[in-house]
């Protein structure tokens, strides 16, 4: 790791003259021209908070593990943190050949300095071809940086990754506001980076029979060094997560409005499940946006769905899609969410729900099964 | 205290539709908004206008009609805008607009004085990426601090702001040293109206425009289509899966509900949720 170049970090303060741009950080004629043959493997940076990895990072794993087997190369793991081998041993069962880790207090909380620094000495040291982060907060906020600071393509919230015959990283995203998908080449440039959005892509089970190497990979910056401070974090208690549920009640613009949630977090009681939301009822203002199903929302892989009052418009539906088994509830027959749908019903969702409720709890009652919260 | 808001002119998403005959985009008569998260940091910038004085330049890249745009900031109490437009920028993915973005900054900092502080909104409607944010200030070698909804304190003195950053399961509070560069969400505030001072500033006032021309050093390797590693193969409508819909019908709704509820009982879903 010695011949690894790291970056000046001198701060401009106000006080300074004119700020004098960073000129090293862009692609030039140069870039093109470039032999990147050099470049092998698969890289999943691993984002974790207190110790515990975000699921999209196994999943990105699970999903890097099947692109590695393609392009028959190497799948790497990167885990960054304080107190944090135990998840790079993880890493390895969750489909990692080898896992680069790099555990020193100050790198306890994210910050984005010397997180990014951390993973271009990595990226710069080891030349894997493809680089793939999650698309949450923390995940954009580094791939961002390191993406400009490499240079290099970034492909941001990808719903579809695939590789194709010249080792070419097929990543797709929604655009127009999910209205379409479009898949995004990078094509002169390495590594070909890209985040991913939590809860499409599948993550292995664990297997702890597997084996792989721990590389440890030294911090780049001294606390001292490091101007961003995380002074607290204050925990949403009531926060949800669609992307973890096996039951979920949706409603959308058929509600009519906020009390109709009312009577949906019923059904999803009897249930034992959680309730969500299309755009239109978020938008609208009858629920939280974390309830919020598809575009710009959760993406749900839930065992049981229930879309109640909701038309199914293409944003929507690539966020539910992929549940096991989905239930559509619509006063309208033509509305095409019947198309996505195993059980169709046509009909009053104020009388349906209430009836579907009461029914659930019969049958609850009788085959002996308690609601829980899964 | 000078604080820059970068804004970008983009149509109105929310408003494109797809044809369903030809599974292709809609877009005539999408209106051209200023990308909503944008006008999110100028509010916030202009609180502290209101508050400690400070000035406020809004920038942005696009065609000449982004001038109209722009015009909307001056309305709302913007002090100048700058428009950066020249033919050569098109076709630019987040890493090319990233470096005009920046090189603009820089510019704005030699010509209308020192920069604090920059506000971005959290992402475009049109891009969806949040990556120029992150990528300005990279090169600016600012202090980024992204996707936040409070601005807490900002202390003139010591040079530093504080912030809450939205994160999935909680609010982080952090603090860094100015300059910085912060991407927001709407969370933060309520974009004001424009007052009628500013909509009669803003009738007569005319930006300042800069083409490549007026970069003395710009590599013009590093713009428009040239300078992004990116480039979009296809795009296309995705097919939603195809199913076999049983429609279930009765004479009452507690009927079909015990209709319903039997097939979930015995569905694979149901074993796979411990039920049956």
């Amino acid at each position: 790791m010695s011949d690894m170049k790291l970056e000046q970090d001198q701060k401009q303060t106000p006080s300074e003259n004119a700020p004098k741009m960073r000129r090293d950080l862009s692609p030039s004629e140069a870039v093109h021209e470039k032999d990147w043959s050099d470049h092998k493997g698969i890289l999943i940076v691993v984002e974790q908070r207190g110790g515990i990895a975000k699921k999209v990072s196994w999943q990105l794993l699970g999903e890097g593990r099947r692109l590695a087997d393609k392009l028959q190369t190497h799948l790497s793991a990167l885990v960054i943190g304080s107190n944090v081998s135990g998840l790079a041993k993880e890493a390895i069962y969750r489909g990692a050949d080898n896992v680069y880790l790099c555990d020193s207090v100050e790198l306890e909380n994210y910050r984005t300095r010397p997180y990014s620094k951390v993973c271009l000495a990595v990226i710069r040291e080891y030349k894997p071809e493809i680089v793939l982060l999650g698309a949450t907060y923390t995940g954009r906020d580094l791939a961002g940086a390191i993406a400009t600071h490499l240079p290099t393509g970034l492909t941001a919230d990808c719903t579809q990754l695939d590789v194709d015959e010249n080792r070419l990283l097929l990543a797709s995203r929604p655009a127009f506001s999910e209205k379409m998908l479009a898949t995004i080449l990078c094509k002169q440039y390495k590594p070909q980076m890209a985040t991913a959005r939590s809860g499409v892509f599948l993550a292995l089970p664990l297997d702890p029979t597997r084996q792989g190497d721990i590389i440890t990979i030294p911090s780049q910056m001294t606390e001292g060094e490091i101007v961003t401070q995380v002074l607290d974090f204050l925990e949403q208690t009531d926060h949800v997560s669609l992307e973890d549920q096996e039951i979920i009640v949706a409603g959308g613009r058929g509600l009519g409005g906020p009390e109709g949630f009312v009577m949906l977090q019923e059904f999803a009681d009897a249930l034992g499940g959680v309730v969500g939301a299309s755009r239109a009822a978020v938008d609208a203002g009858w629920i939280g946006h974390d309830h919020q199903v598809g575009q710009t929302g959760s993406t749900v892989r839930s065992k049981l769905y229930f879309a109640i009052g909701i038309s199914g418009a293409v944003q929507h539906v690539v966020g539910m899609q992929n549940a096991d088994m989905i239930v559509a509830v619509n006063r309208d027959p033509q509305a095409p969410i019947f198309k996505v749908a195993h059980l169709g019903i046509v009909g009053d969702l104020f009388t349906l729900v209430p009836a579907l409720t009461e029914a659930i709890r019969a049958q609850k009652r009788n085959s002996g099964s308690v609601p829980v919260a899964l | 205290m000078h604080i820059v808001v970068c804004i970008k002119q983009v149509p109105d998403s929310r408003e494109i539709r797809i044809d369903p005959n030809t599974n292709t985009l809609v877009r005539q008569g999408v209106p051209a908004i200023v990308n909503y998260y944008d006008l999110h940091g100028l509010e916030e910038a202009l609180r502290f206008k209101d508050t400690v004085g400070a000035r406020v330049t809004v920038i942005s890249m696009g065609p000449p009609s982004a001038e109209k745009s722009l015009r909307q900031c001056i309305a709302m109490g913007a002090d100048e805008a700058v428009l950066v437009s020249d033919r050569a920028f098109a076709g630019a993915d987040t890493l090319a607009t990233s470096y005009v973005v920046a090189l603009t900054i820089e510019k704005v900092a030699q010509e209308f004085g020192i920069v604090d502080l920059v506000f971005c909104g959290k992402q475009t409607l049109d891009g969806d990426t949040g990556q120029v944010g992150p990528g300005v200030a990279c090169r600016l070698d600012y202090d980024q601090l992204t996707y936040v909804e409070k601005v807490v304190a900002l202390d003139e003195k010591n040079h530093t702001i504080t912030v809450h950053r939205h994160l999935e399961d909680g609010v982080e509070v952090v603090q860094t040293k100015l300059p910085a560069l912060i991407t927001v969400l709407t969370e933060l505030n309520k974009p004001r109206r424009a007052s009628l001072p500013g909509v009669l500033k803003a009738a007569q006032y005319k930006p300042v425009v800069w083409s490549t021309n007026d970069f003395a050093n710009i590599d013009r390797s590093k713009i428009g289509l040239k300078g992004s590693p990116t480039i979009v193969s296809k795009t296309w409508v995705p097919e939603p899966r195809k199913v076999n819909t049983e429609m279930i019908d009765g004479p009452s709704p507690e009927a079909i509900a015990a209709d319903v509820t039997k097939r979930l009982w015995s569905s694979e879903a149901a074993s796979r949720l411990g039920w049956a």
